[in-house]
């Protein structure tokens, strides 16, 4: 498991710049497929011919990861730029971040606390006030290393500490995308595409084609969701908890979930003994809100790992919970014909 | 209309539990229809084929109410909720709820709070009486919805319940469904899913069906209770012909047409111009290549609260002037 892991949170994939981690999974997936498509948005399509193949099935993760773009260059060298997908810029002040395809290093600066004034030491710094240093003297160095337009990456490598337990940055949705590349080592009746796809954190924009492209009868998407289990935060607003196995969602913003779907998945779990838990709450949307809608319309659903401290440098999540995600999908996937 | 808007709005339906209501309405049109059949979606379709070559013509009405979804159960058999559409807070405070297998709640709210104003719907809660999660749990499961537990009531030629919106519209195509005579048109009649989610089963039905010309009919704010925000629509001036709203500018001569038609007959209508908010025409007109789109709206006060009230001579006037217009040749 360690391997892939590493090697999907550690591709760089901000929203619209997809490449690198677009080829890791293209590697990964090719000797598992019948057919590797990639359409005009950038998304990869696995396509696995069916053995008796009566319907479509779309499995989707998100190949994109929240990040950043380089909006200007300033006399002094230093970059200006505007976050990709939701981030909160509380988080920002002294991130590390690689810049474009050379992966220039950079940091992310603000005023030192010395000369805030009492009133800047409790507003929160916003995004617009803070700038990426390259080391660079002046505009012209910083030129050289980078261009507008640029997109920069968390720098944050995968740790594993406690007991069975991962930080890393894009685990919201390499979880996703691994989840799938084992999936595809399955072998099926239905026809089943493996969607990777682009853009999801910045308005589910590649599932929409792809599900068009598609037409699935049924789209399972898998995710990396929000766990608030941490202290000071309410028991009823958790959403997920760190550990209870793969979240099944009833409905988010985006979609609320085929029932038929959600009481197999559970069914699901329940026979081959795998702990799962019911999101709680409906806040944030993701892929399923595009397949659903897709021209006439599909059946859907929504598995998600729980991850702490989601679209910041260091997500935290619990092996156990991706380990019983891979197993609850392949259930799912062995008998989602009947439905 | 009485009995069957007493019947309809008193169905559970919250967005994406709309099967009852589905089935209470299929009973009412099956013989009257050639087709009648659910999406994937879960949008009810039956068709009236036309006689002639007339146009393909979409009627929607949504199923859905707006409801209160169980996230939480806490150790003392409490419930917390999300809003599934446009549940507020000040409609809420100490209402009574009800889900579908007819466990009643109240909605109550942390008292500890200082001022009404720091209530938001995560500072609420149900209190369905359960005295622990286990109790609770016998009942209500993560997941489950309630509605607004509405008495229906018929009063100085007004009804007023808790799901108007729309089963107003619904009762309206419903009524039209069994009254109308001939038509050359192809009719398909539409009762969609999830609208108070995002306009969503009319996106995939009007994808379907590809119609030359769609009308929703639902249910729109009114400018007439004192000191309220200003519109020009007041309860009994007569079905509303939408101009305008968050989701859709009514196509001109679907608008011309409805406005001729009811000229033409002597049916009371008004026109409306709403600021806010949408309905399935905003999803219908830009399906594909774009279907020419209006909206029949039923003036109705107290929108999105358990009393949403409605006059009874605007609900006759927008059955037979939706008749009206389905039974002409239509050229657009």
């Amino acid at each position: 498991m360690s391997d892939l892991l590493r090697r999907l949170t550690s591709a760089r994939g901000v929203s619209g710049d997809e490449g690198d981690i677009r080829k890791v999974i293209i590697d990964e997936i090719t000797p598992l497929v019948d057919e590797v498509h990639i359409d005009r948005m950038g998304n990869v399509i696995g396509y696995k011919k069916g053995t008796n193949p009566k319907r479509k099935v779309m499995l989707c993760a998100h190949m994109d990861e929240v990040g950043f773009i380089i909006t200007r260059i300033e006399d002094n060298g230093m970059l200006k730029f505007a976050t990709v997908g939701s981030i909160d810029s509380r988080i920002l002040p002294s991130k590390r971040v690689k810049i474009g395809d050379k992966g220039v290093p950079g940091v992310m600066g603000i005023k030192a606390i010395h000369l805030q004034e009492p009133s800047e030491r409790k507003n929160a710094v916003k995004a617009k006030h803070m700038y990426i240093d390259i080391g660079a003297r002046s505009k012209e160095e910083a030129e050289k290393l980078v261009s507008l337009g640029d997109y920069a990456v968390f720098d944050s490598d995968l740790v594993y500490f406690g007991d069975g337990r991962v930080k890393s940055k894009a685990l919201d949705d390499r979880v996703g995308c691994f989840t799938l590349i084992e999936s595809l080592k399955g072998n099926y009746p239905f026809d089943l595409y493996a969607c990777f796809t682009v853009q999801e954190e910045v308005g589910l924009r590649g599932a929409k084609v792809a599900a068009y492209h598609i037409q699935p009868d049924i789209g399972l998407v898998v995710e990396g969701t929000t766990c608030s289990d941490v202290p000071k935060v309410e028991p009823h607003r958790h959403t997920t908890r760190m550990g209870d196995g793969p979240a099944i969602s009833i409905a988010d913003l985006a979609s609320y979930s085929n029932k038929r779907m959600v009481s197999f998945l559970i069914e699901c779990a329940k026979n081959a003994g795998i702990p799962y838990q019911i999101k709680e709450g409906i806040t944030g949307g993701n892929d399923a809100g595009e397949i659903q809608r897709s021209r006439a319309g599909a059946m859907t659903a929504v598995i998600s790992v729980p991850c702490r401290y989601i679209h910041s440098p260091s997500s935290v999540m619990d092996l156990k919970d991706l380990d019983n995600t891979v197993r609850l999908v392949k259930e799912f996937l062995e008998g989602c014909e009947s439905l | 209309m009485i009995d069957l808007i007493q019947k309809l709005s008193g169905i559970y339906g919250p967005s994406g539990n709309e099967e009852l209501v589905s089935e209470a309405i299929r009973e009412e049109i099956e013989s009257y229809v050639d087709e009648i059949d659910v999406d994937v979606m879960g949008n009810l379709i039956a068709v009236k084929k036309g006689t002639g070559d007339g146009k393909r013509i979409m009627l929607a009405a949504h199923m859905d109410q707006i409801g209160l979804m169980v996230t939480h159960i806490d150790d003392k058999g409490f419930l917390r909720f999300a809003n599934l559409g446009g549940i507020s807070v000040a409609n809420s405070i100490c209402r009574r709820v009800v889900f579908k297998n007819g466990t009643v709640g109240v909605i109550g709210y942390e008292t500890e709070l200082n001022s009404w104003k720091d209530i938001t719907l995560s500072k609420m809660y149900i209190d369905i009486g359960a005295s622990d999660r286990e109790e609770a749990e016998r009942l209500v499961q993560i997941g489950d919805v309630a509605v607004y537990h509405s008495l229906f009531s018929a009063s100085n030629g007004k009804y007023i319940g808790g799901a108007m919106d729309d089963r107003a519209g619904c009762a309206l195509l419903v009524k039209t469904i069994k009254s109308i005579g001939d038509s050359p048109n192809d009719l398909y009649f539409v009762f969609t899913v999830q609208e108070e989610l995002g306009l969503r089963g009319a996106k995939t039905s009007a994808y379907a069906l590809e119609p030359d010309l769609a009308i929703a009919v639902d249910v729109t704010a009114t400018g007439d209770t004192p000191k309220c925000k200003p519109m020009a629509v007041s309860l009994g001036d007569g079905p509303a012909i939408k101009i305008k709203d968050a989701s859709v500018l009514a196509h001109p001569k679907v608008k011309e047409l409805m406005i001729t038609t009811a000229q033409k007959h002597g049916i009371p209508y008004q026109l409306e111009i709403l600021e806010y908010g949408g309905t399935d025409s905003g999803a219908i007109h830009l399906s594909r290549s774009g279907v020419p789109s209006g909206v029949l709206s039923i003036p109705c006060r107290y929108v999105h609260s358990d009393s949403e009230t409605i006059d009874a001579g605007d609900m006759d006037n927008g059955v037979k002037l939706l008749i009206k217009i389905l039974e002409e040749n239509i050229s657009i």
